[in-house]
């Protein structure tokens, strides 16, 4: 299980970076919302990956731990939050600078890029 | 009862928010009042805490949220450096939200209630003791910041606030990897806990810690726009409103923050300490001599302005990477000075632009100004100031950071700071002389500076005169915040005491297992 969770967190975040990288507004959304489920996942790993063990003291004998499952939930608020706002902001500069580049490029300049 | 004031930065904020975004139809006077209300008190709690801070040769102040004690509960914690820093969010915050009131904040809606949300986050970082808490209030911080940042809009605005935003977006996701990391390998989040688990570390667990810190460094580096994470911060800080990018000059300093705290609490005498400290060492020193070509460089005050802030940050840096008593003590002494004079310079900036007409703050021939003496006047001192000359507080600071330096170090801070003040002097000299003296006869603006604003730019101001006049305490009480800072063993045993260990997954409990 182990080695299939870093693979799936490795290729998220992989996609997450090259998407992040790339000149226009909207891959560069899509690659931060992979990058944060890439995190999420990962942060979910921290307190150690076990099958059939509750966050609960006394419902299984190695119970698991309960604090990465919170920080994973405030994390997923706060990603979810700022992808809403950002893509409002994609929007905003689409229209303000005439170009969905991130430069505010247009045409085959920002092709090229 | 008097235990629960320590919340009070945080609670003030946060309330005054929301009641100025519930009552955002309100008059402007009604919210203009509110919010400045908010800030003096904001001020006078800080005051109090830094009283309290410094009352009993300085004790600190652990406040449990809920009840929950530590590590398993979020702490807050108020030491002289909590302190130090709450008072200096207060106080540039007040001066900002004066100059705002001018008419700054009808641009766009809802300028107050995001200020104050803003210093809630400033407040909550300075104040908690727990990790992920940290990211939290960072993450508040941030998203009232991209709000600020293009308030009233404009194209230049949301061009750089497109960039702003996404990086720090990509910035959070690291923090939080880095966090991960730490947890993961710590198996906790408050800070006086891991720094007690740092210290027993050994093999593969010692390497994750420092994979781990080295993350998280750079994510404060990012924030606190050292050398190659610094590209951001010009355009930024050039395009954000007035009163927004003179409080943005705290938010370079709680990247610092950050990193003095992890440095000094958690890492503290472990290898991973050396390791941080020579990667802000160099740097340190490389943003220094960046930022002062970019000073000579910048054709634009406003631009110019920012490259001074990172002539401070590289300062800073420099001085945290010393790491010394005397060197933590002079970069606190030179903190709050340089603050308030980026912060002052941006709102001087926005007066002089104000009277200029078209060419703003644009280094060329322009329009004569209206007020030139009273504005030629607050650009001296303001420039004396930042460049670091007597007999203002910043060549105090840089005097006892350089005194602090020893052996080769000496050897590396000494011209590039003396170098980077001497290229602050001849920017702001030209900037001067190109706005108040190189101007065409003929027709005046109408444009005056109004009285919020004066008030707000002389508040910065005055912390120039003051900090020279009260050298002596001021020094003092930086001295005795590094000392304290110096001895992170009683952080941990105030806190934590002889509190029992719970493991939770790959361990068992260890009551159970008994």
């Amino acid at each position: 299980m182990e080695a299939l969770f870093s693979l799936v967190v490795g290729v998220l975040t992989a996609s997450g970076i090259y998407l992040l990288l790339r000149g226009r507004t909207f891959p560069v959304i899509i690659g931060l919302a992979l990058l944060g489920y890439a995190v999420n996942l990962f942060l979910f790993s921290t307190g150690g990956l076990n099958t059939h063990a509750a966050a609960v003291i006394g419902e299984s004998i190695t119970p698991s731990d309960p604090l990465p499952q919170a920080l994973v939930l405030t994390a997923i608020v706060i990603g979810f939050a700022m992808t809403a706002f950002v893509v409002i902001l994609a929007i905003r500069a689409r229209s303000e600078l005439g170009s969905d580049h991130v430069d505010g490029q247009s045409g085959e300049a920002g092709d090229a890029k | 009862m008097s235990q629960h004031l320590v919340t009070l930065p945080i609670l003030i904020p946060m309330i005054g928010a929301l009641a100025l975004l519930l009552f955002n139809q309100a008059s402007d006077t009604r919210r203009r009042q509110l919010s400045t209300a908010l800030c003096v008190a904001q001020v006078l709690v800080a005051a109090w805490l830094l009283a309290v801070a410094v009352a009993g040769g300085g004790q600190m102040l652990f406040y449990a949220l809920g009840n929950w004690h530590a590590p398993f509960g979020i702490v807050l914690m108020l030491d002289r450096l909590s302190a130090l820093m709450l008072i200096l969010t207060a106080v540039l915050a007040l001066g900002s939200v004066l100059f705002a009131c001018a008419g700054e904040d009808a641009r766009g809606t809802n300028f107050h209630g995001l200020f104050q949300l803003q210093l809630m986050g400033l407040n909550g970082a300075f104040l908690t003791g727990d990790m992920f808490n940290l990211f939290v209030f960072f993450e508040i911080t941030l998203l009232a910041s991209y709000a600020l940042m293009m308030h009233g809009g404009g194209k230049e605005r949301i061009g750089a606030g497109l960039h702003y935003v996404i990086l720090n977006l990509a910035g959070s996701a690291l923090f939080i990897v880095a966090l991960g990391v730490l947890y993961g390998a710590t198996g906790t989040l408050n800070m006086a806990d891991m720094a007690r688990r740092v210290a027993q570390m050994s093999g593969d667990q010692a390497a994750l810690v420092t994979a781990g810190a080295l993350l998280l460094i750079v994510v404060f580096s990012l924030k606190a726009a050292l050398l190659p994470l610094y590209f951001w911060l010009p355009r930024t800080y050039a395009a954000a409103p007035a009163p927004v990018a003179a409080l943005f000059a705290i938010m370079t300093k709680l990247g610092l923050y950050a990193i003095l705290r992890v440095q000094s609490l958690i890492f503290a005498d472990t290898p991973v300490a050396e390791a941080i400290a020579t990667w802000l060492w160099w740097s340190g020193l490389a943003t220094i001599a960046l930022a002062g070509v970019g000073v000579l460089a910048a054709r634009d005050l406003r631009t110019l302005v920012a490259y001074l802030v990172l002539v401070s940050v590289g300062t800073l840096m420099a001085g945290t990477a010393l790491g010394s008593i005397d060197a933590i003590g002079a970069l606190l002494y030179y903190l709050p000075h340089t603050t308030l004079i980026c912060g002052a310079l941006y709102l001087i900036a926005e007066l002089i632009s104000q009277q200029r007409g078209k060419a703003g703050t644009r280094l060329v021939r322009g329009r004569r100004l209206h007020q030139r003496h009273l504005l030629g006047g607050m650009f001296l001192v303001a420039a004396v100031a930042v460049a670091g000359l007597p007999p203002l507080a910043g060549a105090l600071g840089k005097a006892l950071l350089m005194q602090a330096a020893e052996g080769s170090a000496r050897l590396w801070l000494w011209p590039l700071l003396l170098l980077a003040g001497l290229c602050a002097l001849i920017a702001m000299s030209r900037a001067g002389s190109v706005f108040f003296w190189a101007s065409y006869k003929g027709e005046v603006d109408s444009g005056r500076v109004t009285r919020p604003q004066l008030a707000g730019v002389l508040w910065l101001l005055a912390s120039a005169p003051l900090l020279v006049a009260f050298a002596g305490p001021v020094s003092g009480y930086t001295q005795a915040t590094a000392e304290q800072l110096a001895e992170p063993q009683a952080v941990i045993a105030r806190l934590l005491g002889e509190s029992p260990a719970l493991q939770f997954g790959r361990l068992t409990i260890e009551g159970e297992s008994r």
